[in-house]
């Protein structure tokens, strides 16, 4: 038998952050490979986003200790916008409205800016009209949109289509996807699972933060964490997210602290 | 500084069609006190920054050096007519106007003048400073819709004063794009006066442009009459003045008449750029849709001063007035003040005015895609601009000079 050796994305370890002097992150510890999705669970303020925003950079987090190795890069000591063109990609949970920015004209800068680094042709705007319709199709989303402001009167669903658009787009090797599915309707929710588990590759690497199990219907994970006050206080299968379902978070607590390092 | 006595002195003997206005100005800033502190009009004023403009000769270029490029110029091919500044020569002596237009000239402009001197408030000292010093005029009729741009352009001259006044009346049902370009250049002065004149139906899309230099400074008065039915749309960017005082002065005569003014100042460096616009509703169910942004960065100071007047007869006025203000730097200063008086008791006025600093959410929103910090503020920066520039709607973005000065600011 043939066991390929693990390929490390992400090793973040004993990671503490704080906001304003008041401490959110106390201590998360998550490997991720290659080729694996791994969800994020647990209650509302249990540091699910912060986690999101301290990995891709967010300038309004103190990381006290701890590290983050992106591919073996101290990921703490990049810029966010370094971090994006090295393959982090953040799936904002409230995607940013930015009037006056053209969307189109966006979405090619923040291509460019990953393809320089990927060693690829920067394209001007014909070239990128051409390779953007290839990727609507993957979100099925109106090309319409792409002449209006960055996210300016988009719905919810509309917004979510946007990020997943970018994530397409920039081929990152690491995606963070803050809630993509909150504020989603069913067949929303499937055109933007189906898109997802299209850019899923043995070479890139998927964490969803969710509330809920529908979204793990459509894309399966190979972990499933649970965060509660600022820690990765238990992690198991798909199985776990389904436990979770139907009991809630309170068992979990009234267990012995019993996170599995994987 | 020159004393006001010293000024008027210094300026060359009133002759020609202005020689009635010029002496009644003279007259008029001597009897004005001196801008000062207490003032309230003046009380942030950099004062010295004014008093430097009196030092300054009155612009004497003639027309033999003028670059023939900067002549006034005009044919049917063209989309626009193009009305030089530069020299002391009529203005409108080398040009043939097209149909719809016609020139106020003679007896006719020293009536107009005569009118407009009653008119105007008295005590303004900008306004009398362009009274007394004002060499050039250009005075027009607009009898009919025009389709063609008129373009007016001020290329100051440097190390001077340079001083015009643009009269434009605009008949029933008339219309006009008119496009003012206002250039500073090293150690100069602009001081401008722009009167406009609707009558009922009438319809006028102004643009403006003003863009200083190093030491360069601008007084501009503009005074707008809007009869009803009226519709004056006024879109302005100032940029690049060590010193600027813009006071656009609108009267809705008789009500019924819609005004939208949007406009941008963006203030670097020491500057010191002021809006004082006021907006007077004398007439019923008129509309103000008023927007003025500013942008303040470095040592910078940018003065907003927005004041709606809405007399009891003025029932059922509709007026919005917002000022949006950027503060960049923690040396900056951004004063804004909207001061609306309301007489009239059946009447819709909202007013807003916000400063702030760029969003951090929405820098970091465009870095976690790779944009590097200096090009997500340019493109922010911009975006906050758009909103007029785009009124503008000059060929094309790049011929403005303020994308110099975004990328500047990000520097």
């Amino acid at each position: 038998m043939i066991c390929q050796e693990p390929k490390p994305i992400l090793e973040i370890s004993n990671l503490h952050a704080e906001v304003e002097g008041q401490p959110i992150l106390k201590g998360v510890n998550l490997n991720i490979n290659a080729g694996e999705i791994h969800a994020i669970m647990g209650r509302n303020g249990s540091g699910k986003s912060t986690l999101s925003k301290v990995i891709a950079g967010h300038p309004a987090y103190l990381i006290s200790s701890g590290s983050i190795k992106f591919k073996g890069i101290n990921l703490l000591e990049l810029e966010p916008e370094d971090r994006a063109r090295l393959g982090v990609f953040l799936g904002f949970q409230y995607p940013v409205e930015i009037p006056g920015v053209n969307n189109l004209e966006f979405l090619r800068v923040a291509t460019n800016s990953r393809r320089k680094e990927l060693g690829k042709n920067e394209l001007d705007t014909f070239e990128f009209e051409e390779l953007i319709d290839e990727h609507l199709k993957i979100v099925q989303m109106d090309p319409a949109f792409l002449a209006r402001s960055v996210n300016e009167g988009f719905s919810g669903g509309e917004k979510k289509r946007n990020e997943i658009l970018q994530m397409s787009l920039m081929e990152p090797l690491i995606s963070i996807l803050d809630e993509t599915d909150s504020g989603l309707d069913i067949d929303a929710l499937r055109i933007i699972s189906s898109g997802i588990n299209q850019l899923i590759t043995k070479d890139n690497c998927i964490i969803l933060i969710t509330h809920y199990q529908r979204l793990l219907n459509e894309i399966k994970p190979n972990y499933v964490h649970v965060m509660s006050s600022g820690r990765i206080i238990k992690t198991g299968s798909s199985q776990l997210a389904l436990e979770l379902e139907n009991k809630g978070y309170d068992w979990i607590d009234h267990e012995p602290f019993s996170k599995e390092d994987k | 500084m020159k004393q006001p006595k010293e000024w008027i002195n210094s300026l060359p003997k009133p002759k020609g069609t202005l020689l009635d206005i010029q002496k009644r100005g003279r007259e008029l800033f001597l009897k004005q006190d001196i801008p000062t502190h207490s003032i309230e009009e003046w009380r942030l004023t950099k004062l010295e920054r004014l008093f430097q403009i009196l030092d300054l000769p009155l612009s004497i270029k003639s027309e033999d050096e003028i670059h023939p490029s900067s002549n006034s110029s005009f044919s049917e091919q063209e989309d626009k007519i193009s009305i030089s500044l530069e020299s002391n020569q009529d203005p409108l002596n080398s040009i043939i106007l097209p149909e719809g237009i016609e020139k106020i000239e003679g007896e006719k402009l020293k009536k107009v003048l005569n009118d407009n001197y009653k008119k105007h408030t008295p005590g303004n000292w900008p306004l009398s400073i362009n009274y007394s010093s004002t060499n050039k005029i250009i005075g027009l009729k607009i009898n009919k819709k025009n389709t063609k741009e008129l373009e007016i352009i001020m290329n100051a001259q440097s190390n001077s004063l340079n001083s015009y006044r643009i009269i434009i009346l605009l008949e029933e049902n008339a219309s006009l794009n008119l496009l003012q370009k206002d250039f500073g250049s090293k150690n100069s002065a602009i001081s401008t006066l722009v009167e406009l004149h609707l009558k009922k139906q009438a319809k006028l899309n102004h643009r403006w442009i003003g863009q200083g230099s190093l030491d360069s400074n601008l007084l501009a008065n503009c005074l707008v009459e809007q009869s009803i039915g009226s519709i004056y749309s006024l879109t302005s960017v100032h940029n690049g003045w060590s010193f600027a005082r813009v006071e656009p002065i609108i009267t809705q005569l008789d009500g019924q008449a819609n005004t939208i003014i949007k406009s941008l100042q963006i203030c670097t460096k020491e500057e010191q750029i002021e809006t004082h616009s006021h907006v007077k509703f004398n007439g019923p169910e008129g509309n103000l849709d008023q927007l003025h942004k500013a942008i303040a960065t470095d040592k910078s100071h940018s003065i907003f001063n927005g004041k709606i007047n809405v007399e009891k007869i003025a029932q059922k006025t509709n007026a919005s007035q917002l000022s949006r203000n950027l503060l960049l730097s923690k040396t900056a200063r951004i004063d804004t003040k909207p001061e609306l008086e309301i007489i009239a008791d059946d009447v819709k006025c909202a007013h807003g005015a916000t400063i702030s600093q760029l969003q951090e959410e929405e820098l970091f929103y465009l870095q976690s895609r790779g944009i590097k910090i200096r090009e997500a503020t340019a493109l922010l920066l911009k975006a906050y601009c758009q909103e007029i520039i785009n009124k503008i709607s000059i060929n094309s973005i790049a011929d403005l000079p303020i994308n110099n000065l975004l990328e500047s600011l990000n520097q």
